[in-house]
């Protein structure tokens, strides 16, 4: 079963950082990657930019509304994904509790419902 | 002389210093004060001040009274109160013009404050996540960097949860005393939970621990200094005990990359001499007639380190004890462990019987139960289940030498599954 561990923090604890603090950050991030990918069960991993340089497209309203900015202003921002390969909702559980940003953030775990593998859709085993 | 040499024996003396006076004399100022902060401040400016002048004019008879005067002006200058001021005026100290008063002030005269500075980390008013780190911030001296990177959080998280704790202890006004007999018992546990906690980070909060460094050295350090101010309560002795006996086993643990389960561990990797201090104190524990949790989980540990000298565990021993600790603390950990002992002294089935009887959801998430039932199921020769049970576990473990630990047993298993 495919998980996606969506990584939200927030935003000044990217800015604020000391090169310190970056690195062993980035230390974090490259241990826990190289544990989960050990295991066998990294499917995919992707640390994203600050929202500064995030840009929201739309045409809910009828017309095309591009935006400078993040979908939502909220405190803690979306910044990352995990998707992982696991048997169940436990052993998702076992690596979410594990993430770095789960130090300094909330990890949310979703379960994937469909993937284009191939030239078509598949729906989660 | 050669100053070079003058240098080094002054910045020697004063790491040594900071590495045993710190808590000392940092418990002493700011248990006047109430305020931890500017007691900090103080000191590292009075240590500054060492570093730049004993140099010169060489290290003083009494370094601790030194930097306790020097901390103590600073203190008076920040706080403005002119009426306060010492006789000793900083610059006399700092020129080497040593005044008779700082030899009768001698910090070793003054009552250890470090007892009612641990009680005050460990105040129930203070959040019990920031109560490990404050006690080896405030007691050990260590920065919040090194604190950090133990516990695998940015620096700046962590300082601002310090500076947070800090301001609550001075503007709720957290009294620096010792709790009297009556409250000791209750106010005890959480200093103890607190050290242990420094220890146990070692089990990881993040996957993958190669670069992060451990703690185990200075809660040992720090049961071991609360043994040394509480020599009457049994629980303090059995955890000084616990951890004497866990950071002798230390060697013989593995790395990250193979891991060794105790009763496989190369005993003569032991360290003897902190096995007979773990001995020392859980021997002085025991004349109390006491028990407590800390004690129990001590004679467990004492329990596998006789193994160093008989040559073999005694498992009904440990049987013994764990029904004990579970009685007194039915901690998941606990519960699983006396499974296993069970499966040791009574036959797997025993042990699964055990395992089964343990209720709630939280142990089909919990690693170590499906470690124990796999290698019982594997001991009953049920093997399509073993394989089961071993799978369960492995999805659930995030280090990977446990998990090659697991992988080569569930290896060991399936020559014979053709068997059911």
């Amino acid at each position: 079963m495919r998980y996606a561990l969506l990584l939200h923090y927030p935003q000044p604890a990217v800015s604020n950082l000391s090169d310190e603090d970056l690195k062993a950050g980035k230390a974090a991030f490259h241990d826990y990657a190289k544990a989960l990918n050990d295991a066998g069960v990294l499917t995919s991993a992707e640390v994203l930019q600050t929202v500064a340089s995030a840009t929201s497209v739309s045409l809910k309203n009828g017309s095309l509304h591009v935006q400078d900015g993040p979908f939502a202003e909220t405190r803690e921002q979306f910044a990352g994904i995990f998707v992982i390969n696991v048997p169940d909702l436990d052993a998702a559980l076992a690596w979410a509790e594990k993430c770095p940003a789960a130090q300094w953030g909330t990890v949310e775990i979703r379960p994937s419902a469909v993937r284009f593998v191939d030239g078509a859709w598949i729906a989660a085993e | 002389m050669d100053s070079g040499r003058v240098t080094t024996t002054a910045e020697v003396r004063a790491e040594e210093l900071a590495r045993t006076s710190y808590g000392r004399l940092l418990a002493i100022l700011a248990a006047s004060s109430r305020d931890i902060e500017t007691a900090e401040d103080a000191l590292a400016d009075a240590f500054a001040r060492a570093l730049s002048t004993w140099p010169k004019s060489g290290v003083p008879n009494n370094p601790a009274a030194w930097l306790l005067t020097v901390a103590r002006n600073r203190q008076r200058d920040v706080v403005r109160s002119a009426a306060d001021r010492l006789t000793v005026s900083i610059d006399d100290v700092a020129t080497g013009r040593m005044s008779q008063a700082l030899d009768g002030l001698d910090p070793d005269a003054i009552p250890d404050r470090r007892l009612a500075l641990l009680f005050v980390c460990a105040h129930p008013a203070i959040d019990p996540a920031v109560r490990t780190p404050l006690m080896l911030q405030t007691v050990l001296g260590f920065d919040a960097e090194q604190i950090a990177r133990a516990f695998a959080i940015p620096t700046a998280t962590l300082a601002q949860r310090l500076v947070r704790a800090k301001r609550r202890i001075r503007d709720a006004r957290i009294p620096f005393l010792v709790p009297d007999r009556r409250q000791l018992p209750s106010r005890l546990s959480p200093v103890l939970e607190a050290i242990y906690g420094a220890y146990a980070i070692d089990f990881a909060l993040v996957a993958g621990v190669a670069t992060r460094d451990t703690l185990a050295g200075e809660a040992h350090w720090l049961a071991v200094t609360l043994a040394d101010l509480l020599p009457d309560e049994p629980e303090v002795l059995g955890l000084a005990a616990l951890l004497s006996f866990s950071l002798a086993r230390r060697p013989a643990r593995g790395s990250v990359d193979e891991f060794v389960p105790l009763d496989e561990q190369e005993t003569s990797l032991w360290d003897t001499t902190l096995i007979s201090t773990g001995e020392r104190y859980l021997h002085r524990a025991r004349t109390y007639t006491e028990i407590g949790r800390f004690q129990i989980e001590a004679a467990i540990q004492s329990v596998h380190c006789a193994r160093a000298a008989s040559g073999y565990t005694d498992w009904a021993a440990l049987g013994t004890l764990y029904a004990a600790l579970v009685s007194i603390s039915p901690t998941l950990g606990a519960r699983v462990a006396q499974a296993a002992a069970i499966g040791r002294t009574d036959g797997a089935s025993a042990g699964l019987g055990a395992l089964d009887a343990i209720f709630g959801e939280s142990v089909q998430r919990f690693q170590p139960a499906w470690a124990v039932r796999a290698q019982l199921l594997h001991q009953a020769g049920s093997s399509n289940d073993a394989l089961a049970a071993y799978d369960r576990a492995i999805s659930l473990t995030t280090e990977n030498a446990e998990r090659a630990y697991l992988e080569q047993r569930r290896a060991q298993l399936v020559p014979h599954d053709g068997r059911e």
